[in-house]
């Protein structure tokens, strides 16, 4: 903010540079690697637990499969939970290629949602939704802005680190919601809003039968054209380069003409944003209100997503689908072991992800001299 | 009376805080970010529940909540400081692990997924407010004297010395012959173990564990940490400050002056007032998060 523009910024001419197959092959080598090793321990972890419940693994393992993608209830649950880790994925992701760890997609999925929800509430009844889609988009992209802006601004202003002020801003967040909610908008003995009767969108049901009763809804085809329009920006864009190269060298980016403060605040109001949409998933797609802590987990789990996926928005969209998977699975064995099972199954993916990305690196750099 | 009561209360909420918070400075002097303290705190939570149930004795409930919290802080210190995992990545996952871990064993070892049968702690009344109760349950003064012996370990030893040597200056405390890792390791194994002992509070002021019954307290002892600026003593008295916070919203329930989610926020508003640097800037340890080469 305070650095002036220079006045012919240099062209980043190398936006995306011509690569050769070989390494192409090593990034992806050095991407899916540490996935692979991780669904093995995360395979490994979950036979153990299986076990000590005494069940049988490949009986609980047959079980999460039918119940995930073998029939069209669970497979629609599975796209419907994969629309949320999308955004949040997308946020987080779009955050760490900048250099930040938003930490605080939690408060900024609900406040999307929460903004959706108060504008649908005011909308006229019975507009077609695709008047009132442009006017929630903005809604909840304003909501998860803002609430991702602040600590984005924090950072650029007064250095203050990210991490820690995401933390801290998804408690007051979320317990000024929970204020709004209890307090003021909830409708009897429960802590929704009222039901919201402008331009709800249509769930899958609708087109194609066999997903009747699961929540999926067109809400997935806004992610799907997230995950593009994200990755175009952060691969073919001026800002989209400029941010990833603050992400990877400040300084550096700072020397060659970048305003690196406006980057992070602007990557930091855009996660948001990202984030803020996903809330759509839930309150014009599936219940058609706002309820407290319905963006519960799917925030911490958007930054396991952001990791399995490398930060690459189409690899965000596979991990969102692995991860969903892995939440609806969880629902379909807890008759025979505890749905925590996947809890901790989730957690481990992330550990062994995180401690053998570095660790792959190094192998792979090693190999070719 | 009211006074008397308000102190009582303020006395039996900061006394996690502290424990946590203690361990919490420890991990992030020595250069490891402790963003899984409240991990460690559930895990020791339960721990203590379990240990406690089957030997009848709250004082082993202890001895497992310690060998908890030191277990899954040394999962995070291998990841960290072996492998070389980011911090914050590991640090989220211990939470959710511990959360996962602690309601998988709960329906595995007491068939519930709520909570736990009731288990022998100290104290004879239930959550009681009574002085008598506070004064008899040891962990009040082993929270006390913990502030205490950090602060003294951190200033006074050479261990602490070397404890803040690694997470200014890895570097340069290599070049002296510091074992960067090995004092780390130790780092993080006393943190699990303060925050366990924080944990273990909680279930056995309780008489039982229930599911993520720690709800953000590792958070709001994070929280101290940073607004303490990473020193224990000043650590406590954010707790204390915090607890007091807390206590007053207890007390004032039936008059609704404030609403209470505005009070659960005061910690972490402070904690970002400080951290934006409005009175006096908070300065992290200067390797905090860093990998040591």
């Amino acid at each position: 903010m305070t650095t002036p523009a220079t006045e012919n910024p240099p062209a980043p001419a190398a936006i995306a540079p011509p690569v050769n197959p070989a390494s192409r092959l090593a990034a992806l080598e050095e991407a899916i690697l540490p996935v692979v090793v991780a669904l093995l321990v995360a395979a490994i972890v979950g036979d153990v637990l299986i076990l000590s419940f005494g069940q049988n693994p490949g009986t609980v393992y047959r079980l999460l499969f039918e119940g995930t993608w073998g029939n069209a209830y669970g497979f629609g649950q599975v796209l419907y939970k994969t629309t949320t880790l999308t955004f949040t994925g997308l946020a987080v992701a779009v955050g760490l290629r900048a250099g930040l760890f938003n930490i605080g997609a939690e408060s900024q999925l609900a406040a999307g949602g929460f903004a959706a929800a108060l504008v649908g509430l005011i909308l006229p009844p019975g507009l077609p939704a695709l008047v009132t889609l442009p006017v929630y988009l903005v809604a909840a992209a304003i909501g998860g802005g803002l609430v991702g802006g602040v600590p984005g601004v924090l950072k650029a202003r007064f250095g203050a680190h990210e991490v820690i002020t995401t933390i801290m801003l998804n408690f007051i967040v979320l317990a000024l919601l929970n204020y709004l909610t209890a307090a003021h908008l909830k409708v009897e003995a429960s802590l929704h809003t009222e039901e919201i009767h402008a331009g709800g969108l249509p769930r899958l049901s609708s087109y194609i039968a066999a997903f009747h009763g699961s929540a999926a809804n067109v809400v997935l085809f806004i992610a799907l054209l997230a995950v593009v329009l994200t990755w175009w920006f952060l691969f073919r864009t001026r800002r989209g380069f400029e941010l990833r190269a603050t992400g990877l060298q400040p300084a550096a980016a700072e020397y060659g003409g970048v305003d690196v403060r406006s980057v992070w605040w602007r990557a930091m109001v855009l996660s948001g944003a990202l984030a803020g949409i996903g809330g759509l998933n839930f309150v014009l797609g599936y219940k058609h209100y706002y309820e407290d802590a319905f963006a519960t987990g799917a925030g911490f789990l958007g930054i396991a997503v952001a990791i399995v996926g490398r930060n690459n928005p189409i690899g965000v969209l596979l991990a969102a689908f692995v991860f969903a998977t892995i939440s609806q699975g969880g629902l379909a064995v807890n008759a025979v072991v505890p749905k925590q099972m996947v809890d901790v199954l989730q957690a481990v993916v992330i550990i062994a992800v995180a401690a053998s990305v570095p660790e792959v690196r190094r192998m792979l750099r090693k190999g070719d001299r | 009376m009211i006074i008397f009561g308000f102190l009582a209360q303020t006395l039996r909420i900061v006394i996690p805080y502290i424990f946590a918070a203690s361990g919490g400075v420890i991990s992030e002097r020595s250069g490891l970010i402790a963003i899984g303290l409240e991990g460690y705190m559930l895990t020791g939570a339960f721990c203590a529940a379990l240990a406690s149930y089957y030997s009848g004795s709250p004082w082993i409930g202890l001895i497992g909540a310690a060998a908890g919290g030191i277990a899954i802080a040394l999962l995070y210190a291998v990841t960290a400081i072996r492998f070389r995992a980011d911090q914050v990545v590991v640090g989220i996952a211990i939470n959710l692990l511990a959360v996962g871990m602690t309601r998988f064993f709960l329906r595995l070892t007491f068939h519930s997924s709520a909570n736990s049968p009731r288990v022998p702690g100290f104290g004879a009344e239930q959550s009681g407010t009574g002085v008598a109760s506070l004064a008899s349950n040891p962990l009040i003064w082993m929270g006390i004297a913990a502030v205490a012996l950090v602060a003294w370990m951190l200033y006074r030893t050479p261990f602490g010395l070397r404890i803040r040597a690694v997470g200014e200056h890895p570097v340069a405390a290599t070049s002296v012959g510091i074992r960067v890792g090995r004092i780390r390791y130790l780092a993080a194994a006393l943190s699990g173990m303060l925050a366990g002992l924080g944990g273990a509070y909680l279930a056995l002021d309780q008489h039982q564990f229930s599911a993520e019954m720690t709800a953000g307290r590792g958070f709001i002892a994070l929280a101290a940490v940073i607004f303490g600026r990473w020193d224990p003593v000043r650590a406590a008295l954010a707790c204390l400050l915090f607890a007091a916070a807390d206590a007053l919203q207890i007390q004032l329930q039936g008059a609704q002056a404030i609403p209470s989610q505005f009070v659960e926020m005061i910690p972490y508003a402070l904690t970002i007032i400080a951290l934006a640097g409005v009175v006096g800037r908070a300065t992290p340890p200067a390797a905090l998060g860093k990998v040591a080469e």
